[in-house]
């Protein structure tokens, strides 16, 4: 009898940083020099040792480098924005499903929810991308997607169109008829208007969900959203399985396993 | 043929999903049940809500898995509020507590008796917070923890939860005995460290945490083993469960029901159904009718 199921590992490797990219103000992108084998929209789970371990979107991937993009807004991420080429970062992963591949697709992202998506633009054929960002400040990928078929929006007009991207998403979806797939990720309260859009023009949506996070690999029971384990069956979903999970928009649990309000839960994490 | 009895509670089989895996929500337990456990504890709850340590709290390489998640829980009170109660999922419920001082064991016990499990379990044994002497190191204090949870229970069955990191472990089984458990439940995790060589540190955020897996198995089979010699109360065998042949080891040392924990990591939450469909094959081909046939069979 072979056991190879017990063989399994997941503990942190210490990877170099091979290059850290000014994305915007407060953005940075940290570039490993590391072949992993992922598809998009998986994540890594990022260890800063005696700071804590938090789950990332793999936002650029080859098969020589990946990296991850970081917003700095919280202790981990002012602890990350410090850290250096050269220096060392604990990784694990990949984990989680990944994006279904559809051509004539729409990504909606929303602020830094762009580096969960990013993957997926990556081999999307020409897909048409609605960035929305609340100001020109929080905007990403600019230059990377700048041959791409890109539409910006922000909530202050500082930048591209003035409004939501969700906006813009239904004024497309009203006029290019030839789109078969939305795939979003961005606040919560952008996706589920997203999730609202879509069925109207019989559009398919997959969209990649955050909750708070301590293994990755479906066992500590945190991350549940309904009866679905966000870490192993998510975290991309779709628009059917959206449809059956009654606190996707509304609540999400705190790292004690309280359930909460969305909004009290982003307060809180 | 995998049908079991534990403290009269009927069970389709002898699988338990082990305190602190998936066991937090009410949905998670319901979708445990579905996929073949014959009974679900639920994560360890106390008399307030903690959030627990920061990250990595766990692990696992080799066969070895290491946690220190530092009893994270949204505590008691709002545990009922969620659960509502516990008696209409799909499963047997087991609710696993825990206090700081014997009184509160006692006040979260009553107050999970309100939300009517088929057994209370009490975690004595968890070694990641240090709250001066563990109980689960002293008999007397087994003993003490144990009477006040039975005198807060009600008619529901408790199983005192114990720790392989003692000397003598057969002497607290027969304080917890002694003092009124209906159960045993051995074990929780052995203690152990991984220091990751590159970042010059331990990988726990808490530094040092507890052992399960494959690597934690022979460790709980001599503790059953041992236990079932000391005492006549059923005992729940857990501890690097992770094939059929692992249940099968843990009944022939004396446990009447096997919990599985990190085994969800290894095999999905599938491994309830693997492991039963696995037992019933060695079963048959080895022409054994019930579980009661070979149940602590190694002593004889």
């Amino acid at each position: 009898m072979t056991h190879h199921e017990t063989c399994k590992t997941d503990i942190p490797k210490m990877l170099e940083i091979s290059d850290v990219v000014q994305e915007g103000k407060g953005q940075k992108s940290f570039f490993f020099r590391h072949s992993i084998d992922c598809k998009p929209g998986q994540f890594m789970m990022v260890w800063i040792p005696e700071i804590d371990e938090k789950p990332m979107a793999v936002s650029y991937w080859s098969k020589k480098e990946f990296a991850f993009t970081s917003q700095a807004i919280g202790r981990w991420t002012n602890a990350l924005d410090k850290f250096k080429k050269g220096d060392k970062l604990g990784i694990r992963g990949p984990y989680g499903n990944s994006f279904s591949i559809k051509n004539n697709a729409c990504v909606v992202a929303g602020g830094v929810g762009f580096s969960s998506v990013s993957t997926l633009i990556d081999v999307l054929k020409n897909p048409l991308i609605i960035c929305g960002a609340r100001t020109k400040e929080h905007l990403i990928y600019l230059k990377r997607y700048k041959n791409k078929n890109l539409i910006i929006t922000t909530d202050d007009g500082s930048y591209g169109r003035k409004g939501f991207a969700t906006d813009m998403l239904e004024a497309v979806l009203n006029q290019n008829k030839k789109i078969k797939a939305v795939y979003t990720c961005g606040p919560e309260i952008m996706m589920i208007k997203a999730f609202e859009i879509c069925p109207r023009y019989k559009v398919e949506l997959e969209a990649s969900l955050e909750r708070y996070m301590a293994c990755g690999f479906g066992i500590c029971g945190k991350c549940m959203i309904n009866d679905r384990i966000c870490c192993i069956d998510g975290p991309i979903f779709n628009s059917k399985q959206l449809s059956q999970m009654s606190e996707f928009g509304k609540f999400a649990r705190l790292k004690s396993g309280r359930k909460v309000t969305i909004k009290e839960y982003h307060e809180r994490h | 043929m995998l049908q079991t009895n534990l403290c009269k509670i009927r069970l389709k089989n002898p699988t338990i999903l082990a305190s602190g895996i998936l066991g937090v929500t009410k949905e998670s337990v319901n979708r445990i049940g579905r996929a073949g456990a014959g009974a679900v504890t639920l994560k360890s709850l106390c008399h307030e809500e903690r959030q627990g340590d920061a990250n990595p709290t766990m692990f696992g390489y080799d066969g070895v898995f290491l946690n220190a998640v530092g009893l994270p829980g949204q505590g008691i009170d709002s545990a009922i509020k969620d659960f509502g109660r516990l008696d209409n999922l799909s499963v047997p419920v087991i609710g696993s507590i825990y206090g700081y001082r014997i009184g509160q064991f006692g006040e979260v016990a009553g107050k999970m008796a309100s939300l009517n499990p088929v057994m209370i379990e009490v975690d004595i044994s968890c070694p990641h917070l240090d709250y001066g002497k563990p109980y689960y190191a002293d008999a007397t204090l087994t003993a003490e923890v144990t009477r006040v949870v039975k005198k807060n229970s009600g008619k529901i069955p408790v199983s005192i939860k114990l720790s392989p990191n003692v000397y003598d472990i057969k002497e607290i089984a027969h304080a917890a005995e002694k003092a009124g458990a209906d159960a045993i439940t051995a074990i929780n995790t052995a203690t152990g460290m991984v220091i990751d060589i590159d970042a010059r540190k331990p990988v726990l955020n808490n530094k040092i945490g507890g052992i399960s897996g494959p690597a934690l198995k022979p460790i709980a089979v001599r503790c059953v083993y041992e236990i079932y010699e000391t005492v006549k109360i059923p005992i729940i065998g857990t501890g690097g469960v992770t094939y059929g042949k692992d249940a099968l080891e843990m009944v022939m040392a004396g446990a009447t029901a096997v919990g599985i924990g990190t085994g969800v990591y290894y095999r999905g939450i599938e491994i309830f159904k693997r492991v039963c469909d696995e037992m019933a094959v060695w079963m048959k081909k080895n022409k054994v009718k019930n579980l009661e046939e070979i149940r602590g069979i190694a002593h004889k």
